[in-house]
């Protein structure tokens, strides 16, 4: 069985927003939920992984494709929605 | 009067902009066992990141978000918030003036405790013990000329709705103890009486946490506070004839040289190829600029030409810059946003034909 991935386009933005962008929808997903984040701004590919630790997610793959860079990620625990 | 054990775990929230003063706050925090999450707000304005993004020549430079790597340090969750829309009223309604250049420093203050204050009080209200009990900043009076005086620190918290629940570790004892030192969830005593711009103590307290890398200096995290950039957004406004902005409009603002041949049309040209490759994505929003006959950069026309001499001169101007600027003729393609496409051979603007007074900056 394969998972589910969820995709999440945040092209042309610069960081912090695709980090924003993967938080909120990260915040709508359910634990072990995968997302996969595509971005240009190859700090992403610091940033979002950074983001999991703190947030208890888990990475399961980052790579480049071009000018194009993403994230596979799995919803821990805690999907972060404040209320 | 303080009390060492507490019944409930009591919880803060910290603004942290990835600097050492609010990672100081935190850590000061943590060590009298309170719980904290950071909270980071993203105007528009932030520098964290864009230029690093955009520009191929740091390319080499570690990318990190401050913020994010400040959090992972302290082990402490971190919410970052979009706040580019409500900001703009701040920007261009500041109730309490400007300080450096356009940035709205108190404002701004008050606008990011506000919105830290609205987060508590919705969490004390939906989330009750895992709620928040205060929020702490790594204010410093007499650190900034014009927010961190001890004249506006009550502003703040009395105008962001914080009122005492609004506590600064690093400057608590030189201010009327808080709530949470009231109440005694947190000692006073321990807390400390920063002033000034010397960043001896926040050295030495850094020091003795064991803390050894952080951003520097703190603070200049606001592109309100350059003065070239503060030149091109007034400049923006004065051709717009209004004081407004879109989020596209302040990150162009951060990339290329920016050059004003006419008040109706200004060009964004790109300096290499990081922004060669920023400004490609902006290529349907506005007409653009490249060189055909010779590697040259990409630019962004912001307005519109009145006449096809004001087109050969923008052309001829973008020549100027590009591997082409020594020949005697230039062949440019000058794209619409639908993609419709013309193109000119020009002779390249030479260096007296570009007046400094076009330089927006």
């Amino acid at each position: 069985m394969t998972d589910v991935i969820h995709d999440l386009d945040t092209r042309r933005l610069l960081c912090p927003m695709p980090v924003i962008k993967t938080q909120n929808k990260v915040r709508t997903l359910s634990t072990g939920d995968c997302l996969k984040v595509v971005c240009t701004d190859p700090g992403a590919l610091n940033d979002i992984p950074a983001w999991c630790r703190i947030n208890g997610h888990e990475v399961l793959e980052t790579g480049e494709q071009g000018n194009e860079c993403f994230v596979v990620l799995r919803v821990g625990e805690d999907n972060g929605a404040l209320f | 009067m303080t009390q060492a054990t507490q019944p409930i775990k009591r919880r803060a929230i910290a603004l942290v902009s990835g600097g050492l003063d609010s990672m100081l706050a935190v850590k000061v925090m943590q060590e009298q066992g309170i719980e904290v999450e950071g909270v980071n707000f993203f105007t528009g304005f932030c520098v964290e990141g864009h230029t690093h993004a955009i520009r191929k020549k740091d390319k080499d430079k570690e990318k990190r978000n401050n913020s994010l790597w400040v959090a992972e340090q302290l082990g402490i969750k971190l919410h970052i918030i979009d706040i580019s829309e409500e900001y703009k009223d701040v920007v261009l309604n500041p109730r309490h003036g400007y300080g450096a250049n356009l940035n709205p420093c108190l404002d701004c203050k008050i606008f990011m405790v506000n919105q830290a204050t609205l987060m508590i009080n919705k969490a004390r209200e939906f989330a009750g013990d895992r709620g928040f009990d205060f929020i702490v900043t790594g204010e410093v009076i007499g650190q900034r000329p014009k927010s961190q005086r001890k004249e506006t620190m009550p502003i703040i918290s009395q105008e962001s709705g914080a009122d005492d629940r609004l506590l600064r570790p690093l400057c608590a004892r030189n201010l009327p103890p808080t709530l949470p030192e009231r109440e005694g969830w947190v000692n006073r005593d321990e807390l400390h009486d920063f002033s000034g711009r010397n960043r001896k103590p926040q050295m030495a307290l850094a020091k003795k946490f064991g803390l050894d890398d952080f951003a520097q200096p703190a603070g200049g995290c606001c592109f309100l506070t350059d003065e070239s950039y503060s030149n091109k957004l007034s400049d923006l406004w004065k051709a717009r004839n209004e004081r407004r902005y879109e989020l596209d409009d302040i990150m162009l603002l951060k990339v290329g040289r920016h050059l004003r041949p006419k008040p109706h049309y200004k060009l964004i040209i790109s300096r290499e190829e990081g922004e060669n490759r920023f400004l490609e994505g902006y290529r349907y929003m506005f007409s653009s600029i490249t060189t055909v006959s010779c590697p040259g950069p990409l630019a962004l026309v912001d307005g519109s030409f009145e006449s096809d001499e004001e087109l050969q001169q923008a052309a001829a101007i973008v020549a100027r810059y590009s591997k082409g600027r020594v020949l005697d003729e230039v062949t440019l393609e000058i794209r619409q946003p639908d993609g419709v496409a013309r193109q000119v051979t020009v002779r390249p603007a030479q260096p007296d034909d570009v007046l400094p007074a076009w330089n927006v900056g």
